[in-house]
Order: structure tokens, then sequence, then C-alpha cells
């Protein structure tokens, strides 16, 4: 091999490495340079909505079950931490978050993933309001309290233990993916029917992924909560956190691994600066330009960059000599 | 020796009798036709036999081992393997990808990876797909679209083959190239068990043939005792 096939294979790899390392080492240097932590904190919020939406996709994604149930596995999250977060040492308390909403996930999933198409989105739906109502009875009649104070833990230690969320979630759905658990997923969404009769256990391996999925969204809950003081069912169970996943991944596109993360990324940017850039006009513009994206690119942002390729691959082809 | 076997097989919908008191055994080897007309219950005998419909009355042995109340996962890793009436391939997955997941969960043992592939790159070379099998399943043919249907059951290296009207819709070459493969099919072993309605495909091919009507098995026999029996002949024709 020589070394220009070499970078020409690597250079993708390489440069996501360097974005990693980039982003791994983000709080050494956002106080030097940019004077405040809002940078900072803004990446927490980005990473956020990366593990909601690229765990949302990587079950909803494949099977085709429209699942609004993120809110609740991130309410979870958050209330574990709300519960165990001032006994337990930090980590140990996100990874109670992620295993909590894997239990959970577990149970629902068996008794849910039989129901199909827009009933099971309903009943996810459901599921969010049913264990913020629980919760709220149980604090009121049972402990008597009606919200929690959680502990503070500092921005630069949040950052890294989501980041590290971040990465556990992108490398855990890729490798599931590409597996043959991956294949059984795509084959449940194609024709359930047909998947059972060669031999797909469908129920497990719908209970399963949908189980995993819901870790990464309670971990992230978990870590998120130290950034509130208080926190109550209302606080914890906000069902924006159903809907905001399932619009961003729409909105990079589901059809690709990149899409949901590229979609989360563009769509909480923007949602940013429009809100600080144009806040009379934030809801019109966003409202805007989701309806071009759904009509005119309905592979998603995704797809826009899927085309470009193609043209630039096309265009490598004839100029190949020149490169070369 | 009997590979397959139902005693009593009955299924009601709600108030409709689909299959009532329906006996019938297969045994090793044998191609057996089941025809009948529109609504007699061919398709729910078979959703039966592979697990998709469940019913308490009757029993479904395969191999002497009860088969009722098991999960089609189950039954189609016992070795018995289907394929469908209306197509239902994996319609945006690659052609080999649609054979290799049944490769990799079908068979009786969990396969390894280089097993499984093997076995879904065989089973496609016997149907002659080869050159599909990077092509998404959606852009085949009808004729091929149901070959691969058959490549999939194949690959879960199955004991018995209920095949689902697979010659419904194609021209009168295909419907040969069906034939042999039926043919062949069986010469590597395979059981066949098939419900069909092309005529001069189930005459020539099948050993035995078993005919339903109104849920209840009327006749059974060689097909020219059916062919020559008075019963079916009223069934198909009027008195």
């Amino acid at each position: 091999m020589n070394i220009a096939t070499f970078a020409k294979r690597f250079w993708g790899q390489g440069l996501i490495l360097i974005l990693l390392i980039l982003l791994a080492t983000f709080p050494l240097y956002t106080m030097p340079l940019f004077g405040s932590d809002y940078p900072l904190i803004f990446l927490q919020a980005i990473i956020m909505f990366v593990i909601l939406t690229v765990s949302w996709a990587f079950f909803s994604g494949p099977t085709g079950y429209i699942s609004l149930a993120p809110a609740a596995f991130f309410g979870i999250g958050i209330y574990t931490t709300a519960v165990v977060g001032k006994s337990l040492p930090l980590l140990a308390t996100v990874a109670a978050g992620g295993v909590v909403s894997f239990i959970i996930a577990l149970l629902v999933g068996a008794v849910t993933l039989r129901l199909k198409g827009i009933f099971f989105a309903v009943f996810t739906f459901g599921l969010v309001v049913l264990i913020k109502e629980l919760l709220l009875f149980w604090e009121i009649t049972v402990t008597g309290t009606r919200g929690r104070f959680v502990l503070l833990v500092d921005n630069d230690t949040i950052y890294y233990i989501i980041f590290g969320i971040l990465i556990l979630t992108l490398l855990t759905t890729y490798f599931i993916r590409r597996s043959k658990f991956g294949m059984a997923m795509q084959s449940i969404g194609e024709n359930e029917e047909a998947a059972a009769h060669m031999g797909v256990n469908v129920t497990l391996v719908k209970v399963i992924t949908f189980a995993i999925s819901a870790i990464f969204m309670g971990a992230a809950g978990a870590i998120m909560a130290t950034k509130w003081t208080y926190v109550d069912p209302y606080v914890a169970f906000d069902i924006r956190m159903s809907f905001l996943p399932v619009l961003m991944a729409i909105f990079g596109g589901v059809g690709t691994y990149y899409g949901p993360i590229l979609g989360s990324v563009v769509f909480s940017y923007l949602e940013e600066l429009l809100l600080t850039k144009f806040p009379y006009y934030y809801m019109l513009t966003f409202g805007i330009i989701l309806v071009v994206v759904i009509l005119y690119l309905p592979g998603g942002v995704a797809s826009l960059i899927e085309r470009l390729r193609q043209r630039l691959q096309k265009g490598g082809l004839t100029g190949k000599h020149a490169n070369t | 020796m009997r590979i397959l076997e139902g005693e009593k097989v009955s299924k009601y919908f709600g108030g409709l009798r689909a299959l009532s008191n329906v006996d019938f055994h297969i045994d090793q080897g044998e191609i057996v036709g089941l025809i009948g007309p529109n609504g007699a219950g061919k398709t729910t005998l078979f959703n039966l036999i592979s697990g998709a419909l469940v019913t308490k009355r009757g029993v479904i042995r395969f191999k002497d081992k009860k088969i009722t109340g098991l999960k089609p996962y189950q039954i189609c890793r016992l070795g018995v393997a289907r394929t469908f009436q209306s197509v239902k391939i994996f319609a945006n997955m690659p052609v080999l990808e649609n054979v290799l997941l049944s490769s990799f969960f079908g068979m009786s043992t969990s396969a390894s990876s280089s097993d499984a592939t093997r076995a879904a790159i065989e089973s496609l070379e016997f149907l002659n797909l080869s050159e599909t099998r990077a092509t998404p399943a959606r852009d085949l043919t009808l004729a091929n679209q149901k070959r691969l249907e058959v490549a999939r059951a194949l690959a879960t290296n199955p004991e018995i083959l209920l095949l689902d009207e697979l010659m419904a819709g194609l021209t009168h070459t295909e419907v040969t190239e069906a034939m042999e493969l039926i043919t062949k099919l069986r010469d590597k072993g395979i059981t066949i068990f098939m419900i069909e309605h092309v005529m001069k495909a189930i005459m020539s091919i099948c050993d035995r043939i078993m005919v339903l009507h109104h849920g209840e098995k009327i006749a059974e026999g060689t097909p020219t005792e059916v062919c020559n029996s008075k019963k079916v002949v009223e069934v198909y024709l009027g008195e």
C-alpha cells in the first residue's frame, strides 16, 4: 500500500480521532480560550442530546418501533441521582442510573413490545406520565417529600463523565448494529413475521436492545441531574425529552449511523443560536427550518452529505490522474 | 418414517371454523401437495405448523416431538422452514443479508460466522441467485423474490420445507423451473409439503395429495386417485 492510498483510507478516521481528542480535553482550554464556562456548558447539553438521540435511533431506527420513552429513562436516571446521589460515589451513581433504567426497560419492554405500530408509541408516551405520577404519589404519601435536593458537581467533572457516556454509547451502538443482532433488528423492522420464521427470537431481540438503549439515557439523566439543585417528578419527567430525540434523529436521518449524531448536533446548536440571536422569531424560524428539511430532505441532513460524497467520488474518478 | 403429523387439528377464528379435526401425516422424503378452493384452510394449516398461529385443539408433532405451542423461531430451529404466499422478504436488505440472517439464527445449533456465511452462499448458489447477492431484495423480479424466499428457508438447514403457493404469479417457463427446483430439493433430502394451485405442477411432482374443503380433509391419495375422486370433482366443478 503506498502512502497516497493509505492516507486516503485513513484520513477520515484520523479526522474523527483528532476531533475526539479535542473534545476529550475540552475543559483544559475553555477558560483560557473563551474566558467563561459557557462553551463547556453548551457542549454538555449538545452531548446529552447526542446520547439521547443516538440511543433512540439505535433501537427505533432499525426496528421501526417508535418509542416515546426517552423522557422516562432520562427521568429515571435523574431520580436515581436524587435518591442515591448523596450516599454513593458519583461514578457509581451514574452507573446506577443506567442499571435502573435498564431493568425498568426490560420489564416494560417484555410487556409492551408485543404492541405494534402506533400502540407502542402511545404506550411509551403513557409510560412517562405513569412513572411521573407514581413517583409523585409515592413522594407525597409515603416519604412525605415533595422534591429533593441534589448534590452539586463541578462542570469539568460533569463534562468528562458525559463525554465518557457518549463514547460508550457510540461504541456499543456501532458494534451491535454491525453484529448479527443488528441484522436481526433490521429484519424485525423489515418484516417481523418473516424474521420470526427464520429463527430470530424477535421478542428477546426487541426487549434486550430496547433495554440497552435505556442504559445510556438513564446514565445521561443521572449525570445531568447534578446540574439542578432541586429535583421533583415534574422536573425529572419532562415530555420534551421524549420528542426532541425523535425530532433530532429524523432531522439528521435515521438511515445512516452518523445521521442521528449530525442531527442532534446541528439541531441543538441551531436551537441555541436562534434562541439567543432571534429570541422573538426563534420558534418561527425553527419551525420553518424543520418543515423545509422534512419536505425536501426526507433522508435528513445526512442524505445531503451522502449526495455530496457521491458527487465528489464521481469527480474523483475522472480526476484520478491529476491527484496521484 | 413420519416426519410431520397432525392429530385432530382445529382452528376457529371467532365463530368461523377454519380447520376442523384434520388428521395428516408426511413421511420423510415425500413431496406432498395440499390443494383446495380459496378459504379451504390451507394457509391456516401452514400457519399452525410453523407457529404463526396457535391452537389448543389438536396436536402437531415433528419427528415425534410435540411442536404445538412452540414459538415460530423454535420450530424453525428444529428443522421446519417455510415460505410465504405473499412474498415476505426483507426488502431493503441486500439479498445476501436476507439469507445470512436465516443461516445465523435459523440453524439448530448456533452457527459461527464463517459457517453461517458458507451456508448462506451455498444456498444462494443452489437457487442461482449468487449474482444478485449485493442487490437490495426489493429490486428482484417476482420469480427471483420467490427463489430468495426458498434460499432463505434453505439456509436454516431444514428437514421439511413448507412451500405456500410458490408458483402463483409465475410464467410457464418459471413454473417449469420451480418444478425442477422442488425435485432438486427433494434429492437433497428435504421433505416437501406444498400448497399449490398450478395443477400441472401438483400432478406431476407430488407423491401424494391432500384436499381440504371448508376446513375439512375430504380426500387424500396419489394424484390419479385424487383426480378420480367424485368428491374432489364436485368441490372444484360443482355437482
